[in-house]
């Protein structure tokens, strides 16, 4: 257990740069998420610290030693990877002994070693097995017996749930995390599922391009989005471009006059969370109100999405929750949506269409 | 009327469709017999012929007996080559695949340029016709004594070196297949484990890998014990492989020693086979 610090890392093949200065501090007993779509840079970091990327520039320090150039096997860190990478020739027990093993751990010793770990991830009862005899689920927890026998000085998790089911990815989640909890173990886990990130962490790096776009709690990320990137990939969000004035107004392409937070002059997008925007059949009574007809409606479930057109450019997403007393409106109603003007979060700049209406599929 | 003809026409249809398949079936059994008994048929011939009583090799036999098979112990060529083909093969074997499975782990694993070329170059010996690879090592051989003056041609040392390359390119070949099937992240998990680079090789990399191995191993050896093209050119004076010394005894007679011999070298090949197919299932690597 020990601090990580990751300073200025930066990874480049010829011109193209998979990580780009990428520095970060996990504290003791930190949970750190890196989020982020695939070819964001979050793997190759994971793998820089793991060792087996080595970095064109920067630092890596674990528990105040420099450990940049040593090779994997000397820096104390437990990986587990997407696919598990167990060792297919060796039983479950000698899986996990493996690393107490290349630690010269005396031979009495790492029987109930093992035997502990195992019964941690409650698989005690299957040392015998061999891997292939076990389930996803069973497989996913060896690895991460045997990254944790050794008490390493850092967990690092790649992916670990991609590659199980819906179900039994949330019962993991919460055992993982109680699990590391208990063991105060530095962690840095990888993943590009938000919902994971957000159940699991207790600080979110948001990725992108190799660089890193955010980093902060739950709530920051989620209240406090620090550009358009982020406001689209944690969360949804609904955007609409436009410009701001200066004094709290925007004004959209298709001719919307907003409220919104106070923000410099110039080009901008407003981003709109769907659940921060009431609907109903009568004016709401906002800071902003806009009345449009539902063109689409996307039952979810526990909620329901409702995308109402405002204006002949515009379309925003108002999310209403699945209850008895909640009517649902048909495609073709007119409807009247608002919301208040510090829930309209402005970002500066143009050209960022391509990532309008991330995460509203 | 249409629907009568239609439910008329459908079990018509099934029923055509059920002997096509039926036929279908019938064609891949047959064609798979006739390959194997393509195969069988000389083997069956041999056998039946070594147990014929008399001389000339002739139908039908005039009885049968074991006397060819006492032939061959009182023939000291085919013991001499029989123990010469043996010792070559185990030492060729063994420096073949010594240096063929690093060979394999740095095609499949390094990246070099040149690295397709060195493929094909190790894989070489298995494409080059038997008798020119054959010359073309006896030509080295004189050119080198003639260089050095060391007695190189017709050495032990000197028939050894060239069924190493018989041996390499098995060992490359099959060993670069089982390494593609070897999942790199374990290798990975073994080094954040702690494990420097050669104990991953020896606890992860070897273990997955070792039915390659033992493949390679055994058709390094079978090649290696059955040559005569590459051994003819190699050869020194009282030096004679099994192979050659049957080549020599044919040459004289045409007796039944010959098939004797034979069945004992197929027994031989297919219990190594048979051994090995105990501890790794070849089928599922070559």
């Amino acid at each position: 257990m020990a601090r990580l610090e990751i300073d200025q890392l930066s990874k480049r093949y010829g011109d193209f740069f998979a990580v780009r200065e990428v520095s970060l501090d996990v504290a003791e007993g930190e949970f750190v998420v890196l989020l982020g779509p695939s070819g964001c840079g979050k793997t190759t970091t994971l793998r820089a610290v793991a060792g087996f990327v080595e970095p064109s520039a920067g630092a890596i320090r674990l528990g105040g030693a420099d450990i940049t150039d040593r090779p994997p096997w000397k820096r104390n860190a437990g990986l587990v990877f997407q696919n598990y990478a167990l060792f297919p020739h060796l039983s479950v027990a000698q899986n996990v002994a493996f690393g107490l093993e290349m630690r010269k751990v005396p031979q009495g010793e790492i029987a109930p070693k093992v035997a502990e770990a195992l019964k941690l991830v409650r698989l005690g009862h299957l040392g015998d097995r061999l891997p292939r005899q076990l389930s996803g689920g069973q497989q996913q927890r060896v690895a991460l017996a045997r990254a944790l026998v050794f008490r390493p000085d850092v967990l690092l998790l790649d992916e670990p749930l991609s590659n199980l089911d819906a179900k039994l990815r949330q019962e993991v989640r919460i055992e993982i995390r109680e699990l590391q909890r208990q063991l105060g173990i530095t962690t840095v886990m990888v993943t590009h599922d938000q919902e994971e990130a957000l159940t699991m962490a207790d600080r979110l790096v948001v990725m992108e391009e190799g660089e890193v776009r955010q980093v902060g709690t739950q709530q920051e990320l989620y209240e406090r989005p620090a550009n358009r990137f982020v406001a689209g990939f944690v969360g949804r969000s609904t955007f609409i471009e436009g410009a701001a004035d200066g004094q709290g107004h925007f004004l959209s392409e298709g001719g919307l006059s907003l409220r919104c937070r106070p923000t410099a002059p110039g080009p901008a997008a407003m981003a709109l969370r769907p659940e921060r925007i009431a609907c109903a059949a009568t004016p709401t009574g906002r800071d902003n109100c806009l009345s449009g007809t539902v063109e689409f409606v996307s039952y979810l479930g526990a909620a329901i999405d409702l995308h109402v057109r405002v204006s002949p450019a515009e379309r925003i997403v108002a999310q209403i929750p699945n209850r008895a007393d909640v009517r649902v409106p048909h495609v073709g109603e007119d409807v009247h949506v608002g919301w208040p003007a510090a829930d309209g979060i402005v970002f500066p700049g143009k050209g960022a269409g391509q990532t309008a209406n991330q995460g509203i599929a | 009327m249409s629907v009568t003809a239609a439910a008329a026409a459908s079990p018509v249809a099934a029923r055509r469709l059920f002997t096509a398949r039926r036929l279908g079936r019938f064609a891949l059994k047959a064609a798979a017999a006739f390959t194997l008994a393509y195969i069988l048929t000389p083997l069956f011939f041999v056998t039946w012929l070594s147990f014929f009583h008399q001389e000339i090799p002739s139908f039908p036999p005039q009885g049968y007996s074991l006397r060819w098979y006492q032939a061959i112990w009182s023939n000291d060529r085919f013991i001499d080559g029989f123990l010469l083909s043996i010792r070559v093969a185990v030492v060729a074997t063994a420096i073949g695949v010594a240096l063929g499975v690093p060979g394999a782990l740095a095609i499949a694993r390094l990246r070099f340029p040149g690295r397709e070329g060195l493929n094909s170059m190790l894989l070489m010996p298995l494409v080059v016709p038997g008798i020119v690879l054959g010359l073309a090592i006896y030509v080295f051989h004189v050119e080198t004594e003639i260089a050095t003056g060391l007695p190189v041609l017709g050495s032990l040392g000197g028939l050894v070196f060239g069924h190493v390359l018989i041996v390499i390119p098995w060992t490359v070949r099959l060993v670069t297949a089982s390494l593609a099937g070897v999942d790199r992240s374990i290798e990975e998990a073994a080094q954040s484990l702690g494990a420097d680079r050669f104990t991953t090789f020896r606890r992860v990399t070897l273990p997955a890998i070792l039915p390659g191995v033992v493949a390679a191993t055994l058709f390094g050896f079978v090649s290696s014990f059955g040559n005569l093209e590459l051994s003819l050119f190699l050869v020194g004076p009282g030096r004679t492989t099994l192979p050659i010394a049957i080549l020599q005894y044919l040459e004289w007679k045409i007796d039944p020693t010959i098939a004797a011999v034979s069945v004992l070298n197929i027994l031989l090949i297919a219990g190594a086979m048979l051994l090995t197919d105990r501890f790794v299932k070849i089928s599922r690597v070559v």
